[in-house]
């Protein structure tokens, strides 16, 4: 398993957009810490970035270069090794650059202009995003053999996370606003990487007190150690069954 | 060495094998011939277990290849369109493919040699021609010594000195006991390596054949007029 996960490590590593798309990252970040007179106002920024630029990147980047390896695919799959092999082994080497550079850009400023724990609540949070949307983009190039349709998928799913599913739970605001709904919404919120993600960091924050009582009903949930555990569990769900299902339809798959 | 039962397999209502019977023993040097569409490439898909067929089986080596990887390590696969990462030199592609078969102790190196690859070690996949990736798909067929050898169009793209030094390899080791496999739409080319040879049509086996047993039969000489003169008859 890892040594077709250190090809492809390598092989994304010398493939410089995985570069840039840390560079990127790097002056984001120092940018929104520098602009921002207070860094809890540059933390809201660049979770916003993080929530958007991330995603994309991830679903992207993922579901092109398996497009691109159908080929290399199909002769690792006429060696003796297992297809669950190949496809974990392709996932641990995306995952690991991607999320690596994500890591690497964002670690150095956020620990000199935030608290630790805001900073590790941010860093993870990038991580388990990455992979999540990793995770979608597998899911999103094994549904079809066509590559324009295969990203197609994948950009109607950053839609669907990074924006839709938001009005989604604004519409439903609105729409329930005299009824009490915040434990619902709490629970619909698990249903969005996204949004355990934002609603992780902004507990993290003063912010949360802006929520209003959902905010406090949030912080409730999420805030206290149980609810850190529940969303740290709903993440990992969020990795596990798209992989588990790209997984299963890939084993059966003919190539 | 490889048996097949009742293959069926198709895609959707399409129907690509009806039903293969075959059996291929060592020593020989199959050629799989028929027209596009006949079924030639799922077939050789399928005994790699790419192609995972509707019904039927496969045995190699009499154990049957569903859930057991490790009967691959008795095949040496040359596709017909080899590509690798783009960024990966020649040299990290074939140290990868060697410790995905760490079995294996004698590494036939004849290939690499006359291609001269080590001059090419550090050169990218993406930098490479497609003859050039052609041969290193052949290096990686042959390298590892399998009892198996399933060329897919091997000579297609190569120059012809190269395509020669193949041939040559090819009948060197049916001598040694393997299994050949090879399709090829070339068939002057199969004229000179073959020792046996399956016709498909329409995803049926119309023949399987001794090259010499056919010869015989139709009074040709080469196996383009062979196969002309099976399928004016029939």
């Amino acid at each position: 398993m890892s040594k077709i996960g250190h090809l492809v490590l390598i092989d994304i590593f010398k493939n410089k957009i995985v570069l840039i798309y840390a560079i990127v990252l790097l002056i984001i970040t120092w940018s929104v810490f520098m602009l921002e007179d207070t860094s809890g106002k540059g933390l809201l920024t660049l979770l916003n970035v993080v929530l958007l630029v991330v995603p994309l990147m991830s679903l992207l980047f993922s579901t092109i270069y398996l497009y691109n390896s159908a080929e290399f695919i199909e002769l690792l799959v006429s060696q003796p090794v297992k297809r669950q092999q190949i496809w974990l082994s392709l996932y641990f080497g995306l995952s690991l650059s991607l999320a690596g550079a994500f890591v690497v850009a964002t670690i150095i400023p956020l620990l000199l202009f935030c608290s630790l724990a805001q900073a590790l609540m941010m860093t993870i949070t990038g991580f388990a995003v990455t992979l999540v949307f990793i995770s979608l983009g597998f899911v999103a190039s094994i549904v079809s053999r066509d590559k324009a349709k295969g990203i197609g998928i994948a950009i109607l799913m950053w839609l669907y996370f990074a924006l839709l599913f938001d009005g989604l739970v604004l519409f439903l605001l609105f729409q329930f606003a005299e009824y009490p709904i915040e434990k619902p919404m709490v629970i619909l919120s698990i249903f969005s990487p996204l949004d355990l993600a934002r609603i992780n960091n902004l507990m993290q924050m003063d912010a949360a007190a802006l929520m209003g009582y959902t905010g406090a009903v949030f912080k409730q949930y999420f805030g206290s150690g149980l609810g850190l555990y529940i969303t740290g569990f709903a993440m990992l769900l969020w990795v596990i069954v798209p992989l588990f299902i790209s997984t299963r339809i890939f084993k059966r798959r003919d190539l | 060495m490889i048996k097949i039962r009742k293959l069926k397999k198709s895609f959707g209502k399409l129907e690509v094998l009806k039903s293969i019977d075959l059996d291929l023993s060592q020593s020989e040097c199959i050629g799989l011939i028929g027209p596009n569409g006949c079924g030639k490439t799922t077939l050789f898909k399928s005994i790699l277990n790419m192609v995972i067929p509707t019904q039927g089986e496969i045995l190699v080596n009499n154990k049957s290849i569903y859930g057991n990887d490790i009967y691959r390590e008795n095949i040496g696969f040359m596709p017909q369109i080899g590509r690798y990462p783009e960024n990966m030199s020649i040299g990290q592609v074939l140290s990868t493919l060697k410790s995905l078969r760490p079995q294996t102790k004698n590494f036939d190196m004849d290939l690499f040699n006359q291609y001269e690859i080590p001059r090419l070690l550090n050169k990218k996949m993406g930098t490479l021609s497609g003859g050039t990736r052609q041969k290193i798909s052949a290096v990686l067929a042959f390298m590892f010594n399998p009892a198996i050898l399933m060329l897919d169009e091997p000579t297609a793209g190569l120059d012809p000195l190269s395509a020669e030094i193949l041939k040559d390899k090819i009948q060197l080791e049916k001598n040694k006991g393997k299994l050949v496999l090879i399709t090829s739409h070339l068939l002057s080319e199969l004229d000179d390596m073959v020792s046996e040879v399956i016709f498909m049509q329409e995803g049926n086996v119309t023949f399987h054949k001794k090259y010499t047993t056919l010869m015989l039969e139709t009074k040709e000489h080469t196996l383009a007029k062979a196969i002309t003169h099976v399928l004016k008859t029939t």
